[in-house]
């Protein structure tokens, strides 16, 4: 498939323990498959949960590029997590950067020791919307729970990225290197995670604020 | 996907750590060990992985020193042997690293360290790449992941030639990202361990002066490695020489500035010793360097030093680097240092983003974005065991002091431990100060002394400083936060744990037992049971002499893995709010993450996402609204 920019740089956000790494490692193994030269940093500190936790994909027919997208140079943003969504547009996002969004926070422990606020989610996605080119809300956590595991929401999202067209891999080659990097009881679980992200984002609009 | 595949020729997706395990596997390894720190732990993890299928054996050491002599002696024996540390780890190995260099070695060591700029998981950010020139030792810094892979081939077989070990230095960036990597083949393994001759630092100056010839040896060598290259205009006027993380910033510096016509890179793979007459040859053509690494001046100083004594044949030269303030000296590089070092050197107009974007999206971010501050997981039982501590302090009312140590349960000189914790060093120190706080009595010192440590971290160093206390009599009550796991570093066994890094069942060494031989008060409790560990934590406090506290429970997240979590929910005719007068303790005070306020009803909430169903929170309310439901 022709790469429309190059490098395409990705970013994955969201807080430890969400799966980010794995989504990640997911994306850039099914671009290695479609034969780009693919870079991936993550940049976790400390292996507690409750920390943010994002990963830089960067893919290029021409070479391999380093581990850190430079400031402002994000062409995709998958996220989820709405606040760290916007922390991460806060650095790498551009007027062009288009958004993939799983709405549902996860409470920082300064919030809940009332330390801090956190804005209401229709306030960040309509601040989200305002600062980039476009923004498709997916309910992964949601669909995730329907399926009989909210954990699998990273899954989802990496589905609606797959459905979203914005990645030059086709979707049979996520299909291929999902069963090489999930293993065991998981696999059936994700692969459906996968199938119902991508049906889902083929089925919604862009957010609009009314 | 395994980095053991025997596929030559596929390009699979691997991480920095795991193109280093892989080049020691397509070099044949024999023997590995380490222990686990960040971001060195994924070498020896998948090495480990790979070591019964490949015949080759890997181990957990119980320090980093004992890891580096235990390698040592395999390469004594004429194998092939890696060892992996964090920086810290290599001060904790570096007794034996500057004597090793002057005794020599048999078969191939390779000894990989991976530095953490900005000390994302670190105490320091100390530049590991000063022991290589202090200890006189071959230093290789891979740029990127294929290299690594290929890198760490080689580094067996110079050493080897040399006879001395030969160190890798990697940066958090690098061991934690990840990129294409070509596999080789695996070779056949059929090396016999056989121990032949002597291997002493005695006479010490004419291992010394042998040490040298060595390195010298090792500089010609490293003139012709196909690790050092150059691109860019042959005779540029302007070069930047970078090595490690500095060579992909670099490259896209001089891309996004589009100044390939006139900016070279000299990258350099062999950074000690400097392989001189290549750089020189470079220098000649160029009155401007700049110099890109990570961390100390490392390259810029001995570059320096390199030109000073080629000064009869070079031209004057401008440098840009660390000294003068281009490049910054601590902390991590990032591209855009790269990139707006450069554009500000060569006089080039650069914005990463148009301003009045950059300065909207910042300020919409400030307003709505609010910090997220490390925390212990939900339901991890440090929370309730820095509650104890909290709780006991304040009953004992002489103001003590507790000295942390380095784990998860770092996060106590924070919110996370409810700022307990009051000192934070290395490996062991919490113990060792503790030792010198409970010795101070004859100054007037009164207050009651707690050191903290992990399981994994009692085993690395906290044992002689327990024997110190006990010798000399120290008045102090050491908390052992047993969790079953190296778990910070991703819950590897340790000689508690009753498994190997194979996964084979060993007999685990108890740490109570350890503690009463050495002659320690030992108390054993569940810190879920926060009644009795507050009573048990009291009582020690009190009593003089070196008392031993261990809070055993396992790791809650280790736990999950195995079992399906319990539900837990918020009863709403028993939670009455902030009618309740505990000032929402559950969600506010205790601070666990698996608890919300929900502002709309005006009570406390379980995230059922987070939580982990440990129960914990039900037994601290006063009013038993919380439910644990089993199943």
């Amino acid at each position: 498939m022709p790469i429309e920019k190059d490098p395409l740089n990705l970013i994955i956000a969201g807080v430890g323990g969400q799966g980010n790494v794995l989504a990640s490692q997911i994306v850039a193994n099914t671009a290695i498959g479609a034969g780009y030269q693919v870079t991936m940093g993550e940049t976790y500190g400390a292996t507690q949960r409750g920390g943010a936790v994002m990963s830089h994909i960067r893919i290029s027919r021409e070479t391999q590029y380093g581990p850190v997208i430079p400031e402002g140079k994000a062409d995709i943003i998958v996220g989820l997590e709405p606040v760290e969504t916007l922390r991460v547009i806060g650095d790498f996002g551009n007027p062009g950067t288009k958004v993939i969004l799983n709405p549902r926070p996860n409470y920082p422990i300064g919030v809940l020791s009332g330390e801090a606020q956190y804005p209401p989610v229709e306030e960040v996605l309509k601040a989200i919307a305002g600062l980039v080119d476009s923004l498709q809300v997916i309910e992964a956590t949601k669909i995730a729970e329907k399926l009989g595991e909210m954990m699998a929401a990273n899954i989802v999202m990496v589905g609606a990225l797959a459905g979203s067209g914005l990645i030059p891999v086709k979707v049979e080659t996520f299909e291929t290197v999902i069963p090489e990097i999930v293993s065991g009881v998981n696999l059936e679980l994700n692969l459906k995670a996968f199938k119902t992200g991508l049906k889902e984002i083929r089925s919604i609009k862009p957010y609009t604020h009314s | 996907m395994s980095i053991e595949i025997d596929e030559p020729g596929r390009s699979l997706l691997l991480m920095g750590n795991e193109a280093i395990a892989r080049g020691a596997i397509e070099a044949g390894v024999d023997f590995c060990s380490a222990y686990p720190g960040t971001p060195s732990s994924e070498i020896l993890g998948s090495l480990a992985r790979a070591a019964e299928h490949l015949g080759f054996y890997a181990e957990w050491s119980t320090n980093e020193m004992v890891a580096i002599e235990a390698a040592g002696a395999a390469s004594f024996a004429g194998l092939r042997a890696l060892t992996a540390m964090k920086q810290n780890g290599l001060n904790v190995a570096s007794d034996f690293l500057l004597t090793v260099n002057l005794s020599g070695t048999g078969g191939g060591f390779v000894i990989v360290v991976a530095d953490d700029p900005s000390a994302h998981s670190s105490t320091n950010e100390q530049d590991s790449r000063n022991f290589a020139r202090f200890a006189d030792l071959p230093l290789l810094e891979p740029a990127t992941f294929q290299e690594a892979k290929d890198m760490t081939i080689w580094a067996f077989e110079l050493s080897e030639r040399l006879k001395i070990p030969c160190i890798i230095r990697s940066v958090t960036r690098f061991s934690h990202g990840r990129g294409n990597v070509k596999l080789g083949p695996i070779p056949k393994r059929e090396r016999k361990a056989s121990f032949r001759g002597v291997f002493l630092t005695v006479p010490t100056p004419m291992w010394h002066s042998t040490l040298h010839q060595k390195m010298a040896n090792a500089r010609e060598e490293f003139e012709g490695s196909g690790f050092n290259w150059y691109v860019g205009p042959e005779q540029a006027k302007f070069i930047i020489i970078t090595c490690g993380s500095g060579w992909f910033y670099s490259q896209e510096a001089v891309k996004t500035l589009k100044l390939d016509g006139e900016v070279g890179i000299l990258k350099l793979g062999t950074t000690w010793p400097l392989p001189e007459k290549l750089i020189a040859s470079h220098l000649k053509h160029a009155p401007e360097v700049m110099i890109v690494e990570e961390v100390d001046p490392f390259l810029e100083q001995n570059v320096k030093i390199l030109t000073a004594e080629s000064a009869g044949d070079l031209g004057p030269i401008k440098f840009y680097g660390k000294s003068s303030k281009y490049i910054p000296d601590v902390g991590e590089i990032a591209p855009d240092t790269v990139i707006s070092a450069l554009a500000r050197i060569k006089g080039v107009e650069y914005h990463p983003r148009d301003e009045g974007y950059r300065d909207k999206v910042r300020s919409v971010v400030g307003s709505y974005a609010p910090f997220r501050m490390l925390s212990f997981c939900a339901g991890c039982p440090h929370r309730p065991a820095f509650w104890a501590i909290k709780t006991a302090l304040k009953m004992d009312g002489r103001d003590g002091v507790v000295a942390g140590d380095i784990g998860c349960y770092s996060l106590g000189v924070g919110p996370a431990g409810y700022f307990q914790s009051k000192t934070l060093h290395c490996m062991g120190a919490g113990i060792g100060l503790a030792t010198g706080l409970g010795n101070l009595r004859q100054f007037g010192f009164e207050q009651p002394v707690i050191a903290i440590s992990g399981d994994s971290t009692f085993y690395h160093a906290c044992i002689p400083a327990l024997v110190n206390a006990r010798y000399n009599r120290s008045n102090i009550t050491y908390v052992i936060l047993d969790n079953s796991a190296t778990a910070m570093t991703g819950f590897q066994p340790h000689p508690g744990t009753g498994t190997d890094a194979r996964g084979q069942a060993v007999p685990a060494v108890s740490i109570e037992g350890i503690c009463r031989a050495i002659g320690a008060e030992v108390r054993v409790c569940d810190p879920f049971a926060i009644d009795e560990a507050v009573e048990n934590l009291c009582e020690l406090l009190q009593s003089e002499g070196t008392g031993v506290m261990i809070f055993r429970r396992k790791c809650t997240t280790l736990e999950l893995k195995e079992k399906k979590k319990p539900k837990v929910r918020v009863d709403p005719e028993k939670c009455i709010g902030d009618d309740c007068g505990c000032a929402r303790f559950c969600s506010r005070v205790f601070n666990c993450p698996g608890i919300i306020w929900d502002p709309e009803v005006k009570k406390a909430k379980i995230d059922e996402l987070v939580c982990s169903g440990c129960g914990v929170c039900a037994d601290l309310c006063s009013r038993g609204a919380i439910i644990v439901e089993e199943e």
